[in-house]
């Protein structure tokens, strides 16, 4: 992995709430994402996994810290900035699909392409595309309330994908599905970071995803713990590169 | 694709759409039958007036209406027909007077003594008779639509009117006044008669001008000779008789005020489910943002919605305006619809429907796109 990180954080700290209530969720997060890679990021609940996901995606700033994606560096970009820097580099899947119930499947993946401004012809090829990719090729009329969970979930991989982005951040996607359907999609999403463009993070919980990942972050108390890299992909044994692995406890 | 989700997210709740849709009828037909009426009265205010060929009229000191105006002694014709400029001089009576019913009983109604051969007010629209019929003994036309009020069945019907007897000869269709009084056409001499006026006298005079005269220096000149009358335009009698029947009397105000409370009720009801629906829908908004939407883009969405809703509401709200504008002709307030209202009323509901996404919008651009996960 010689190629650039795709994104790029350093020195992130993020206070969330105010007053009483604030919170220090990220306590100086520094790391990349690489093209190729599917990452995930492990850690218990509260330990910052979705803060540092929205801030990697560009949904939240940083109180301290830089970031850049894709080479473009986010210092002091407005909010229309950031939006547009999301539609550009960043798919994002979430645990509750947060799909449009009133879009069938097709109009759902058309849709993250129109905010892109993108021709009526052009949207349509690339969300049946998409949907073709993550197979449901047969339930592009389908509306969100008539498919199963994982079907959803894979309608939403295909809404990030068809956008072709730089990185795909998914939030415990698998979190809401059984297992059959969990490890169908985290089988699409290492798939689709076999794409040398693109890098991939999957915020988990579940050990049985460990299986398909090229890379292993664990967050703690707003903290990198931990950072190993499998040794080489398409073993039957997982191994990771102990020597690689960090201790990033300050 | 905005479009679409502005359809969809509109038809996903009936109920609030079926509110929605009633809040922007009710505005559009209130406002409809305010401003028909509003034009509807004005139009039969002046219609008198409206129908009158002569560029300035003579007319008593103050005169404010048609039918309410003072008397005029008769010396002013011949001041007038000497004035440069000046082509004929038309006299015409008009004043109230009652009719006295055949069965019994009284009706209020407005005498209009003119002959038709000067060229200067005849009664239009004329359906049964001849103005050439007026010409013969007591001979009065009417309009169809009072002849309940008048206790008349057509033609050759006769009654009395201040002891003089007079038989209806002429029959015209839709000449109503909005006093609701009758106008009774008659000549010039018998409506003199009949209204007990000195053989000269004249409520008006109608001034045609010559062939290339200029109406103001005609205008000033008159007024010159006749320092004891006003010599106004026809303009000008017609803005008097608005004044004088829709203000005067409040009856203007009402309807204004009507069309107002319309468009603000209009206004808090789509305003209040178009505020809804985007609370309804603020995960999706949220998503939206989070698939690196522009605000535009999302603001076009709600106001799509609201856009959409005027356009249905307008729809439905004028077919129920157009009824009542159907019902309503040969009553005594008839509404009125030209194209230009109803080209005002629709840009008036877009403008209503836009207004009210305000708060919509307001909403979501105070939206955390960080609400799209789960935390
Ligand atoms: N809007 C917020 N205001 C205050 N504290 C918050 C807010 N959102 C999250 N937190 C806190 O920040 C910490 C990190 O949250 P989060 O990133 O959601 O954790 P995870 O995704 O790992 O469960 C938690 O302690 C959480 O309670
Ligand atoms: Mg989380």
């Amino acid at each position: 992995m010689s190629m650039q990180p795709i994104v790029n954080v350093r020195d992130i700290v993020k206070e969330l709430g105010q007053g009483a209530g604030k919170v220090r969720a990220l306590k100086g997060v520094s790391m990349s994402l690489n093209p190729g890679e599917l990452t995930l990021l492990m850690g218990p609940s509260g330990s910052g996994k979705t803060t540092l996901l929205s801030i990697l995606g560009c949904i939240l700033s940083p109180t301290e810290g830089s970031i850049t994606i894709a080479g473009e560096d986010t210092e002091g970009l407005s909010p229309e900035g950031l939006a547009d820097l999301r539609r550009r580099h960043v798919g994002f899947v979430f645990q509750s699909y947060n799909l449009f119930p009133t879009l069938n499947a097709l109009e759902n993946v058309r849709l993250a392409l129109d905010v892109r401004g993108e021709r009526y012809a052009d949207t349509v090829i690339k969300a049946e595309t998409a949907l073709r990719e993550v197979g449901l090729a047969n339930r592009l009329r389908s509306f969100p309330g008539n498919m199963s969970g994982g079907e959803q979930q894979r309608v939403a991989v295909a809404r990030a994908l068809a956008i072709r982005p730089s990185v795909i951040l998914a939030d415990e996607p698998t979190a809401a599905l059984d297992s059959e359907n969990g490890h169908a999609v985290m089988e699409l999403l290492s798939d689709i970071a076999k794409d040398e463009s693109r890098a991939v993070l999957a915020v988990t919980h579940d050990p049985r995803t460990h299986a398909y990942a090229d890379r292993i972050i664990r967050i703690e108390d707003g903290k990198i713990i931990d950072d190993e890299r499998r040794l080489t992909s398409g073993d039957n044994v997982t191994r990771y590169d102990l020597k690689r692995k960090r201790k990033l406890h300050a | 694709m905005i479009l679409t989700l502005a359809l969809r997210n509109l038809f996903h709740d009936r109920i609030r759409l079926g509110v929605t849709l009633v809040g922007i009828l009710f505005a559009v037909v209130l406002v409809a039958v305010q401003l028909g009426l509003y034009a509807g009265t004005s139009k039969m205010i002046i219609s008198m007036v409206h129908q009158a060929k002569g560029e300035l009229w003579i007319v008593p000191y103050g005169a404010d209406s048609f039918e309410g105006s003072g008397v005029l002694t008769g010396s002013e014709r011949h001041a007038a027909l000497s004035t440069p400029g000046v082509a004929r001089a038309i006299p015409i009576v008009a004043s109230f007077s009652k009719w006295q019913r055949p069965q019994g009983g009284e009706q209020l109604c407005v005498i209009v003594g003119v002959d038709a051969a000067d060229g200067g007010l005849v009664p239009w629209n004329i359906v049964a008779g001849s103005t050439e019929a007026l010409k013969l003994p007591d001979a009065v036309a009417i309009d169809r639509t009072y002849y309940k009020d008048l206790g008349v069945t057509g033609l050759n019907s006769t009654a009395e009117v201040r002891g003089s007897r007079v038989r209806v000869t002429a029959l015209t269709h839709g000449i109503r006044s909005f006093t609701t009084t009758p106008y009774i056409f008659t000549t010039l001499n018998r409506g003199r008669s009949i209204l007990k006026l000195p053989p000269d006298a004249a409520t008006f005079y109608l001034i045609q001008l010559q062939e290339g005269a200029d109406q103001g220096v005609v205008q000033a000149a008159l007024a010159k000779r006749l320092p004891d009358v006003e010599v106004i335009t026809k303009a000008e009698m017609k803005r008097r008789s608005i004044a004088h029947w829709l203000f005067g009397t409040g009856a203007g105000a009402a309807l204004i005020g009507g069309a107002i409370l319309g468009v603000l009720v209009g206004t808090v009801i789509v305003a209040q489910t178009l505020y809804s629906s985007t609370k309804d829908h603020l995960n999706e908004f949220a998503t939206l943002r989070a698939l690196g939407s522009s605000s535009g883009y999302i603001h076009k969405v709600i106001l799509a919605q609201a856009a959409l809703s005027a356009i249905l509401g307008y729809v439905l709200g004028m077919s129920i305006a157009m009824t009542v504008v159907a019902i309503s002709v040969d009553t005594s307030f008839p509404i009125i619809m030209t194209p230009q209202l109803a080209f005002g009323l629709f840009v008036l509901t877009l403008v209503m429907c836009a207004a009210s996404a305000t708060g919509a919008i307001m909403k979501v651009m105070k939206l955390d796109p960080a609400m799209v996960f789960n935390r």
